[in-house]
Order: structure tokens, then C-alpha cells, then sequence
């Protein structure tokens, strides 16, 4: 499948098409019903937690956050093609693959509340903390995918970056290592059309981001990225590929950033409310639901119900965030090296007088 | 007990470490085949394969970048830009996620990785292959920075970073690669990070230097001592942890203290060590603390670069200076 959608041509893998029917039998995922209907499920609790998400940060008891509205399928789809003992290597716009992962509602919420313990999902020794610095993280994929292969393992590592990341130098430095060294990588990139307000016809004159794929020497595919079939389909041959030792794949899932970029952008200085209305029916959950649907897998007391508890799961995670206050200043110390120099010592003890001082005050 | 240059000194912490553990893994440019443009890897390829030892592509982001994501993995890669000049296209890397991986995951991820960085200048060498930047890597939290200016020094320096559970980067004074020999035991030892080393006991000045102006430095306080002025000389050998024990000891045995280094003047190793000795032992101090370094200008070419580097005529001048004033 890799080799039959060539970017070059201006293919695109496409295997349920927007009314919700199937137009593409031959790449059509081997899925139970149930597991797909748990896929729709893992999207509509990222939806319902990214929502709810903007939400406390309206109310203040969150910071700043990215909005992951639309990516939900190119996110989930990817992550269920992989194992658990593979790595993932996140930008910051994944949360369905997050939370496939094991991660937490909670930890997302954390995070962006302004705690590290929250980049630390427990028991995902193999999730990288989120990277904030645009593209760099697709290095650390190519050297995880280094260690693999240089340790004999079987595992892929799965790196999500977006169109702005391809414009990046470690982008061509990561992907040129990765298939130099033949690394399992799957490189993702979530081509969701804008970089905050650059649109991707200004970040690259490549007609595709998959199509990048060809210069370094290794298979690329662009998908419909809100399509949870071809994403899983496409993600499914790469790790095929990646995992039996023949070098990277680039995956370009297109997709649509629905929200703003941030709780802190306004869309509406860059993009025309027509294009937003345009994307609206592709949207990559009502597509799915449609297609449930139509095979009596799904109904409204079933969206009403996994809303519901979604909705539950994403309160009570804020509520346990909210009794989460100041980091303890201690920590802010101890992490920093392996050892604690003399000089942070010294630095604790003089801010620690300070405080006493401020106390007996 | 052989004698070896410095060279020869990294080598051979390089071959046993590479021997020891199966973590560790040597690659940069240049360094397999050819054996790195200073030869430091010659030989290691050949011994250990091209898995363990290896030539990247011309890339320093990524060498860097993928050493951490090979650290993260559990591997111990020891790394080499080919030199410091070449750093600036991975301090993306270094800042944003190497020093910062084991703090932002809460201890989650480590990155035990050593970057070797041959630095420093007065080896007629191109632009941008003399600079000495150890300043702006001190200044980055998370990083540690190892100078050594001995072949002795380099090994047990060497050996010890590369068992660091932090990042290190190791600079190596590129001047001193061949410039001696010294008795360095064939068997693996350590000498911890983050300690100084008094070189030479003395009573009315106190000089600090490192890597390669160890060499200036020890040429100035012989001319000292034929003026009759008794120099304690400090060799650093870590920037970060700086060990302001040894420092404020000698000062406060001294009164008087010079700091020597080739980078830059302003906000420089030596600007800290003053800032620290001021706060914890200005009251024994007996004359303003001196700075012998090079200038706030981008590294002179060859034909410049005598103007530069301190030498031991101008040490000297600064040390009489030093001594001089406020007697």
C-alpha cells in the first residue's frame, strides 16, 4: 500500500469518505465491530476532554493550552496500529493518541495547569514527555529508533510533529539520520493546515509533506488524516514496514485544525469563516458516527451515554487537578541533576531563609 | 606506567569504556573510518565495529538530538561535535531538551549522554574552529561542563562523565592534544566531576585557570616566582559544579585572586568566580579580583589571535598588578 499511493502523483489514501460509507475496500482495516466502535469511543472522550479542556482554561483553572479539535481520528488511528511496548514521540496536539497510549486526562489537564509531574504519565516508561519546541523532538524519534535497532528489539517509535515542524531543520536532520541508519520511525505528521496562522500553502512549495518522503529515501503516504481507517490502514503497513527492518515512513495525515491553535489564538484574524464551514462536515467524529450508524453499531443513547461519561471522567480528573497547588519548592531543586550541586544547595537554603524571614514577619 | 598525549589520554578512557559497557556508543563526524579530524577515535572503529563506533551525517542537530533520544532509550552515547565553533546549530537541542529532560519529567527521563568538544584557540586555525564557549553551555541549567587541561586529568575526567547519570560536555583544549606526555595508568580510574585540583601551593596570589591556559598559567607562575611573588594555582577542571570550596579556601589563604580564560570577558567564568568569592569571602580579599581573559570581540583570525590569547608575559603583568595594589 505505501508504494501504491504515490504523493508524487498526488495520491491520497481515502477508505471512508465523508458520508460515512466505505469507498475503499482493498485497504479496508481488519477491525471487529466492537473494536471499532471502541476506536469512535477513545475519539469522543479526546473531543470531550479537549472541549471541556478550553473550557476550564476559560474558567482559570488552566493555563494557555493547544486545541485538538479534528485531529482526533489521524491521532487514535495512528496509535492503535502500534504495541504497547512501542515508543511514541509527541508534539502536542495528540491527546487521542495520549490517552490510547494509557496516558490521563488528568496529566493533560495537569500539565497545562503548570505542573511536570504532568508531562509524566505513570507506567508509560516509553511516551515521551509533549515538546514544545516545534520539530525538535522528530531528532529524538530518529535516536530512540537508533537505540532499537542497535539493541536488537522489535519495537517502532511512532513521532507526531506538524506541517510547521517540516519546515524545520531537525525535520530534514531527523528524517535524513533515520533512513540513513534504516531506524523503525514512523514519522507523523499532522498536516493540519495551519502553523498558529500560517497556512500551509506558505510554509512549503511541495505540492504534499508526504511527498518529502522520496528525497531521503524512504516511503511516504499522505492520507485522509480524518478518516480513522486510512489513518489506521497507513499506519498499520508503516509499522509493518519499520518493524521488519526496512527504514522509516513518512505518514501526512490531512486533517483540519478546527480550533484555534491555542486557548490564546483567534482564528478569525487568518482563515475565513467559510473555510471552517467547509471542513465542519469532514469532521473526523460525525464521519465515523455516520458510518456506526448506518451498520446499527452506534445511536443516540450510545453518543448520549459515552458523552456522558466522558464528560464524568474529564470533571473528576479537573476536580482532583483543582486540589493541586504550588509545587513544593524542593522540587524544583531535586530534579535538576542526578546529584545536587553545591551551588543549588546553596541556592535552596538561601531562597529557604528568605522564606523564614517573610514567615516570623 | 605510558606516557601519552592528551589525545591518546581520551582514547584510552574511550576504549575502556566502550570495552566495559555495552551502552556506550562513540559517533560524530568523522570519528569511525577516519578516526576523527584530531584523530582522538583512530583505531576505535576498527576494534569495537561500526555499530559502536560510528560516522554520522554532517549534522550536528540531530547528532546531538538523536544522542538524546539513544540516552532516553538507555544507551550512554558519548558524542563529538568536531569543534566548539560548530556547536551553535544543536544549542537548540541542548537548551530546550537535553538539559532540561531529567527536570521536566521529574527524574522520568534521563539523559546520560557526553558530548567531546575540542575548543580553544592559538592553533592558526580557520574561522570559527578556535572559539572556547564554555561560558554559554556553564550558563545552561541541566548541563555539565568538564575542561581537563592533562592527559592524567582527561582520562579520569573522561571515564566519569561518561558514567554521569547527567549530559556533560567535555571540552577538550585543543592546543594541549599533542603538546606533552604524561604518566597515565593503562587501567581505568576516576576522578570525580565537579572537583578542582591546587596545582601548585602558594601563599600570596591565587590564580584559577583551566584546560588549555593551565599551560600560560603554569609558565606565569614560574616567571612569578623569579619576582619573588608565591602563586596558588587552581586548575578547575570542571566549570559546572564549580567547586567554590577549593576557591574561597585559597582565597582566603591568599587574599588576592586572578581568574585566566581564553573566551570572552563579560559574564564569563571568571565574571562568576569573582561574584561567588565576593559573596563569600570579600572580607579577606586584599585587592580587587583580576580577569585575564580573552575580549568581547568574536575570535580574532590567525594573524590576530597572539593578541587574544593571554599569554604568560601578560599573566604575569596582571599577577604584579594584582600584587601591587592596595599593599
Amino acid at each position: 500500500m505505501l508504494t501504491s499511493y504515490d504523493p508524487l502523483k498526488g495520491k491520497r489514501l481515502q477508505i471512508l469518505a465523508e458520508s460515512g460509507r466505505i469507498v475503499n475496500r482493498k485497504h479496508l482495516p481488519e477491525w471487529t465491530d466492537e473494536a471499532l466502535v471502541e476506536a469512535y469511543r477513545l475519539m469522543l472522550r479526546a473531543r470531550v476532554a479537549d472541549e471541556k479542556a478550553l473550557l476550564f482554561q476559560r474558567q482559570k483553572r488552566i493555563h494557555t493550552l493547544p486545541v485538538n479539535k479534528g485531529q482526533e481520528a489521524a491521532a487514535v488511528g495512528s496509535a492503535l496500529a502500534l504495541e504497547p511496548a512501542d515508543w511514541m514521540v509527541q508534539s502536542y496536539r495528540e491527546l487521542g493518541a495520549v490517552l490510547q497510549k494509557g496516558g490521563t486526562i488528568r496529566n493533560h489537564l495537569l500539565y497545562f495547569k503548570g505542573s511536570e509531574w504532568g508531562s509524566v504519565h505513570p507506567g508509560l516508561p516509553r511516551l515521551l514527555p509533549l515538546s514544545v519546541p516545534i520539530g525538535s523532538q522528530i531528532t529524538h524519534a530518529a535516536g530512540i529508533g537508533h537505540a532499537i535497532r542497535y539493541q536488537g528489539g522489535s519495537e517502532v517509535v511512532i513521532c507526531y510533529f506538524g506541517d510547521g515542524g517540516t519546515s524545520q531543520g531537525d525535520f530534514h536532520e531527523g528524517l535524513n539520520w533515520a533512513a540513513v541508519f534504516k531506524c523503525p520511525v514512523i514519522f507523523f505528521c499532522m498536516n493540519n493546515q495551519y502553523a498558529i496562522s500560517l497556512n500551509r500553502r506558505h510554509q512549503t512549495a511541495s505540492a504534499t509533506l508526504a511527498q518529502k518522503a522520496v528525497a531521503y529515501g524512504m516511503p511516504g503516504i499522505q492520507v485522509d488524516g480524518n478518516d480513522l481507517l486510512a489513518v489506521h490502514a497507513a499506519t498499520r503497513a508503516a509499522a509493518e514496514h519499520v518493524r521488519s527492518g526496512q527504514g522509516p515512513v513518512l505518514i501526512e495525515a490531512y486533517t483540519y485544525r478546527m480550533g484555534p491553535h491555542t486557548t490564546a489564538d483567534d482564528p478569525s484574524l487568518y482563515r475565513p469563516k467559510e473555510e471552517e464551514e467547509e471542513w465542519a462536515p469532514r469532521d473526523p467524529l460525525l464521519r465515523l458516527r455516520l458510518h456506526l450508524e448506518s451498520r446499527g453499531l452506534w445511536d443516540s443513547a450510545r453518543e448520549d451515554e459515552s458523552r456522558a461519561a466522558a464528560t464524568a471522567e474529564t470533571d473528576a480528573a479537573m476536580r482532583e487537578v483543582d486540589e493541586l497547588h504550588e509545587t513544593p519548592l524542593d522540587e524544583i531543586f531535586a530534579h535538576q541533576y542526578s546529584d545536587r550541586p553545591a551551588e543549588l544547595r546553596r541556592q535552596q537554603a538561601a531562597y529557604e531563609a528568605y522564606l523564614q524571614w517573610k514567615e516570623a514577619r | 606506567m605510558p606516557a601519552m598525549n592528551l589525545v591518546q589520554a581520551i582514547q584510552s578512557a574511550l576504549d575502556f569504556k566502550l570495552g566495559d559497557d555495552e551502552r556506550v556508543l562513540v559517533f560524530g563526524e568523522d570519528v569511525g573510518l577516519e578516526g576523527g579530524v584530531f584523530r582522538v577515535t583512530q583505531g576505535l572503529q576498527e576494534k569495537y565495529g561500526e555499530r559502536r563506533v560510528f560516522d554520522t551525517p554532517l549534522a550536528e542537530s540531530v547528532i546531538v538530538g538523536a544522542g538524546l533520544g539513544m540516552a532516553v532509550a538507555g544507551l550512554r552515547p558519548v558524542l563529538e561535535i568536531q569543534f566548539c565553533g560548530f556547536i551553535y546549530p544543536a544549542m537548540n537541542q541542548l537548551v530546550t531538551h537535553v538539559s532540561r529532560m531529567r527536570n521536566r519529567s521529574r527524574g522520568a527521563f534521563t539523559v546520560p549522554l557526553v558530548i567531546r568538544l575540542p575548543y580553544g584557540g592559538g592553533i592558526q586555525a580557520l574561522e570559527l574552529h578556535s572559539e572556547s564557549m564554555e561560558a554559554m553551555l556553564a550558563h545552561i541549567p541541566g548541563l555539565k561542563v568538564v575542561i581537563p587541561s592533562t592527559p592524567y586529568d582527561a582520562k579520569g575526567l573522561l571515564i566519569s562523565a561518561i558514567e554521569s547519570e547527567d549530559p556533560v560536555l567535555f571540552m577538550e583544549p585543543k592546543k594541549v592534544y599533542r603538546a606533552f606526555r604524561q604518566e597515565v595508568p593503562a587501567e581505568a580510574y576516576r576522578i570525580p566531576l565537579g572537583k578542582a585540583s591546587v596545582v601548585q601551593s602558594g601563599t600570596r596570589l591565587t590564580l584559577v585557570a583551566y584546560g588549555a591556559m593551565m599551560r600560560v598559567a603554569r609558565q606565569a607562575v614560574e616567571l612569578a616566582a623569579q619576582e619573588g611573588l608565591s602563586v596558588e594555582l587552581i586548575d578547575l577542571r570542571s566549570i559546572y559544579p564549580l567547586d567554590t570550596e577549593t576557591l574561597l579556601e585559597s582565597v582566603k589563604k591568599t587574599g588576592r585572586l586572578a581568574v585566566l580564560h581564553e573566551g570572552p570577558t563579560s559574564f564569563g567564568v571568571a565574571a562568576e568566580i569573582i561574584a561567588r568569592v565576593n559573596e563569600e569571602a570579600l572580607y579577606w580579599l586584599e585587592a580587587p579580583p583580576r580577569r585575564i581573559t580573552g575580549f568581547d570581540t568574536v575570535m580574532p583570525l590567525p594573524m590576530g589571535e597572539q593578541h587574544y590569547m593571554p599569554t604568560p608575559e601578560r599573566v604575569l603583568y596582571e599577577l604584579i598588578q594584582l600584587h601591587n595594589q592596595a599593599e
